[in-house]
């Protein structure tokens, strides 16, 4: 299982790779290791959006579970991965790149402090 | 080969039912307006009778075998019962009629409400609701409504124990209130504790079932219930698991304020591959007047001369219609049937031996399975399907390979709060040699999974079908046969 | 009867339990509230349980004594025998949900059988498993309306002739949804739609045919509502569809109706059968089960419960439905209808349904003092305006043994003495013009 040292992680298993003002956000493949298949991706907020921290951004479906994709940092909803609603798959296969759900365009970098480390959220993991 | 599905069985020309001809003169239909593209099959009775008996032949049901799938009470469903309801006299009603011409079903619902208050210790019951689910949200629905008639209306959180049904934290968003989770203690009850540290102004009240869902007997029940009451809340009690209480204890008695019943599961209605259920509603007195209209009540006293005059009434503050007509009256029919022919004796020896029966089968069991919570159980229990030894075993392999055993798997994965659960609920309609025989197998299979774990994952070898592909089901979502025949006709 | 122990065998399982009565099991029941007085009668046999069932249903009139012209959403059709043969099989009738699908194909397969038969009748492309009726089905269909927009849309415009006990059903389920407003539209004129449809309308719902019988073009409608950005919900009558252009022909994003007309009995009001449909780009919207075809291990053909994710048991508070079970057997009882009567069956129903309705409609118009407005198109129920209280009609036909139409007076106020009649493929020429002649009796009553 991968957890690239330059991503910063939520409790709720997001990843936020930043750069400049804008946060790249997806599901860490250690949620898509407990989800297993993912069968749906549906993306809850459209470009343009105003978003705070936490507003449910999306939901990921599996044969025999659910999940919801949080938003990490606050801002403006700039891009959303639409490949994933014909290849929900691709989250599985290719979590870090590919599989990226979510492009924020920041309001409060600031809020980057409160995510955890590649080393923390291992921790979080393995409990 | 599996069975053909009926499009595919479809002849072009063939029907199975002769209708008479038309005897009126004939008015013309607009053309413009006519179906062109009517795709149904084609078949004789007899390809109908036949393509149904085969699929009949794939299912396991009550009737071939035991099917301890817990939650759900599936006990035996009595042939008499279907005969009941089959009564022309109660089949042919239409539910418009006036009241004067349907006085026996307006009897029956009547009976039936009154019985069902004397089983429970409620003041009032609505037969209206569909479904325990139904059932579940006009319960949620009364207190949120109760609470706003006087004047405490911004309640808006409830609690739900974590061991709960889907459905209660489901019922409460669909009534727009905040499912709150309250954690369970070592020995499987509401933690008190917890619960008592949860309370504040905004508690319109708590879901709670009892026997819950491990199958026990909240101990605290009415230390529970009095916390919600002085904080201002109330108590919605889950009625799937009155199998366990009939004639043992009123839930009314216990502090309980409101309550569905599931008709299918304690009153032995059929669960028909999944419905038609009932889930009637009872409620303590200050609750009445919002429950689900119309209710049966005596809308004419009786004399000397009359017999009284029983029909529809609309509590004064209905939380509103929420089926269209009165209920599901072919089920109450069979409700009726069942509590008539058991009696006030009959009912509470089901609970016994419901209860005698899951404990037994636990005791026989607890030495193969791990107990999550090894204490009395009541109707059901929980055991681990897993083992450190085994570490390839999950509890869905056990399920599979009692099918080739011959019985019907036990509820898989809930409650969540148990690791890989087994939730098993033998009812009181079945033998000591009936279960004598699963635990058998139940053993056998804790055996097989230390030295034949194949077996397990192979499982099952003897069914209809192996395991089925729920990934590609789920991907390629075909719901529907495309029709393949005389499409342009 | 039903608990088949003997006394030394409870006894046996008493000991392996480590407990030496049956009341030993409920010692953890606060004492004062165990074993209360259960104030019934004591269980008797099922003979006499048979008779009680007798005394009751023989004090009822049912339809096998009266001539039945009453509708409103139940229909009196002929049930072929073959329909209840098949689901009197205790394979079908005391099995579950079919949560283990490698034991539960018949029931699987049956439900897809359903599903595929929903579709061809209502023209969608999806269809779910069922709900309880056709009301709330049609709740479920404003709930379906209120996700696809996330709450964003909240207006739900009704037309003013769905039936009215599934308006008085929106009503309850929506009041739980924040902000929503039902509006009820007073017949189809496009201008009164138009000054009601606007951005924030989520859905618009019609009856096809109308709570009164009239059968509406709804293509221009349906525009409107698209250009709007809303959905378009049709409650249909099963039967009719196999005469009228299907909803989907005319747009429909949602179809939605009661299913008690294929094969299932009056039964006073239930159990009946919700079914819905839609269009395929919503099926993830849908609630309750669904079953889809796939695959096993041996790469032979089946059937299972899919899209369960959606579902309470895992999305708890998130789930858009509570609902659980759906209408299994009834959809099964359906399922065998629809086989037998085929396609040529089901349109040969719904013609002698439309010819008989129309051969009455005549007739009765001839009676002075009776109205029938025959302008617009009618499928198998119409609007009779009577000389005197419908009440009062009623009871006369009732003493001659028909069971006369729904009185509408308090419902359509704006009608004169309006009685709702209801004339199916059961009903003869000769119960038409008995009608008709105990009708015309009824103006000097």
């Amino acid at each position: 299982m991968k957890f690239p040292s330059e991503l910063k992680y939520t409790e709720t298993d997001e990843w936020v790779l930043v750069e400049g003002n804008i946060a790249i956000i997806g599901l860490t493949d250690f949620a898509q290791d407990q989800l297993s298949d993912l069968v749906y991706f549906e993306s809850l907020v459209e470009v343009g959006d105003v978003i705070e921290v936490e507003t449910q951004l999306g939901t990921v479906e599996s044969v025999k579970s659910a999940g919801d994709v949080l938003a990490p940092v606050s801002g403006e909803v700039i891009e959303i991965n639409t490949d994933l609603e014909d290849e929900p798959e691709i989250v599985n296969a290719d979590p870090y790149v590919d599989g990226w759900m979510f492009k924020i365009k920041m309001a409060n970098s600031s809020e980057l402090d409160d995510l955890m480390s590649a080393d923390e959220y291992m921790e979080q993991c393995e409990e | 080969m599996s069975e053909k599905n009926i499009f595919e069985l479809s002849v072009q020309g063939r029907t199975g039912v002769r209708y008479p001809d038309i005897d009126v003169p004939l008015t013309e239909y607009p053309q413009h307006l006519k179906r062109e593209n009517l795709a149904l099959p084609e078949l004789s009775e007899l390809d109908v009778v036949r393509h149904f008996s085969h699929l009949a032949k794939l299912n396991y049901s009550i009737d071939s075998g035991f099917y301890p799938l817990g939650s759900c009470t599936m006990k035996y469903n009595p042939k008499m019962n279907e005969q009941a309801a089959r009564q022309p006299g109660f089949a042919s009603t239409h539910p418009l009629q006036p009241i004067e011409t349907t006085q026996g079903n307006l009897v029956l619902m009547y009976l039936l409400q009154e019985a069902l208050k004397e089983i429970s210790g409620f003041h009032s019951v609505s037969l209206q609701p569909a479904a325990g689910a139904q059932g579940e949200f006009v319960g949620v629905r009364i207190i949120r409504r109760y609470l706003q008639s006087i004047g405490e209306g911004h309640r808006d959180k409830i609690l739900i124990p974590d061991s709960a049904h889907g459905t209660n934290p489901a019922s409460a968003s669909m009534n727009g209130l905040k499912a709150v989770q309250v954690p369970s203690d070592e020995r499987g009850n509401i933690d008190l504790v917890a619960l008592q540290n949860m309370i504040d102004n905004n508690v319109a009240g708590l879901m709670v079932t009892n026997p819950n869902t491990l199958g026990l007997f909240e101990e605290n029940i009415c230390e529970v219930t009095k916390i919600i009451h002085a904080a201002g809340g109330l108590v919605y009690g889950d009625g799937a698991n009155m199998n366990a209480l009939m004639g043992i204890a009123k839930p009314a008695d216990l502090g309980i304020d409101v309550m569905h019943f599931n008709l299918h599961k304690t009153f032995s209605t059929p669960h028909g591959g999944g419905g038609p259920g009932s889930g009637p509603v009872g409620v303590i007195e200050k609750l009445a007047p919002f429950l689900p209209s119309p209710i049966v009540a005596i809308i004419e006293p009786g004399n000397d001369e009359y017999a009284p005059l029983y029909g529809f009434i609309e509590p004064e503050q209905s939380i509103g219609r929420v089926k269209a007509f009165h209920g599901q009256f072919g089920v109450l029919v069979r409700a009726f049937a069942y509590i008539d022919l058991l009696g006030s004796d009959g009912l509470r020896l089901a609970a016994e031996h419901a209860v005698l029966n899951a404990n037994y089968l636990l005791a026989k069991l607890k030495d193969y399975y791990h107990v999550p919570y090894p204490r009395l159980c009541k109707h059901e229990f929980v055991v681990e399907g897993a083992w450190e030894e085994a570490p390839d075993i999950h509890a869905l392999d056990i399920s599979k390979r009692l099918m080739d055993y011959n019985f019907h798997p036990p509820t898989n994965y809930f409650p969540l709060i148990v690791h890989e659960a087994l939730m098993i609920e033998p009812t009181e309609t079945e033998s000591k040699d009936t279960l004598d025989e699963f635990i058998e197998a139940m053993i056998s299979i804790a055996n097989e999974a230390h030295t034949r774990p194949e077996l397990l994952h192979a499982a099952p070898a003897t069914a209809p079908l192996r395991r089925l592909d729920e990934l590609k089901a789920a991907k390629e979502l075909t719901v529907c046969c495309t029709p393949i025949f005389n499409q342009d006709d | 009867m039903f608990i088949p122990h003997t006394t030394q065998e409870r006894t046996d399982m008493l000991k392996a339990i480590g407990l030496e009565h049956v009341s030993d099991l409920f010692i953890d029941i606060p004492a004062e509230h165990r074993y209360p007085d259960i104030k019934l009668p004591k269980g008797i046999s099922e003979m006499e349980v048979m008779d009680h069932i007798h005394e009751l249903s023989s004090a009822n009139e049912s339809l096998e004594d009266l001539i039945c012209f009453l509708g409103a959403g139940a229909y009196r059709h002929y049930i072929p025998a073959v329909v209840d043969g098949i689901i009197q099989d205790g394979s079908f009738y005391s099995a579950y949900t079919p949560y283990q699908p490698e034991i539960s194909q018949g029931t699987l397969q049956a439900i897809y059988e359903y599903q595929s038969l929903i579709a061809a009748l209502t023209g969608m492309e999806a269809s779910n498993a069922s709900h309880y009726d056709g009301a709330t089905a049609a709740a479920e269909a404003c709930i379906l309306a209120y996700h696809q927009y996330r709450g964003k849309r909240t207006k739900f415009i009704l037309s003013r002739n769905l039936h009215p006990h599934y308006q008085q059903v929106i009503r309850t389920y929506l009041e739980g949804f924040e902000d929503t407003n039902i509006v009820v539209v007073d017949g189809y004129a496009l201008a009164d739609f138009q000054a009601e449809i606007d951005n924030n309308t989520a859905l618009v719902y019609v009856q096809y045919p109308d709570f009164l019988g009239k059968v509406i073009e709804f293509d221009d409608l349906v525009t409107m509502t698209h250009q709007a950005g809303a959905l378009f919900a049709v409650s249909a009558n099963p039967i009719a569809l196999a005469l009228l252009k299907s909803p989907a022909e005319f747009g429909a994003d949602i179809v939605t109706g009661e299913g008690q007309p294929l094969g299932i009995p009056l039964s006073y009001g239930g159990p009946y059968l919700g079914f819905f449909a839609t269009r395929k780009e919503l099926i993830r919207k849908i609630a309750g089960r669904i079953v889809g075809e796939t695959v096993d291990q041996d790469g032979k053909r089946g059937y299972v419960l899919t899209l369960t994710a959606r579902e309470q048991h895992i999305r708890r508070e998130k789930a858009t439905s509570n609902i659980c079970t759906n209408q299994g057997l009834i959809a099964l009882a359906a399922t065998v209808y629809l086989s037998a009567l085929g396609k040529n069956g089901l349109i040969h129903v719904a013609e002698s349904c439309y010819q008989k309705a129309h051969y009455a409609a005549r007739q009765i118009s001839q009676i002075p003092g009776y109205k029938v407005d025959t302008d617009e198109l009618f499928f198998h129920e119409f609007v009779v305006s009577c000389p005197s209280p419908v009440r009062e009609i009623n009871e006369h036909l009732l003493s001659h043994q028909i069971l006369g139409g729904l009185d509408l007076s308090s419902l359509y106020p704006d009608l004169k003495n309006p009685m709702l009649l209801a004339v199916t493929e059961s009903n003869d020429k000769t119960q038409i013009d008995y009608l008709c002649e105990v009708l015309s009796e009824a103006r000097h009553v």
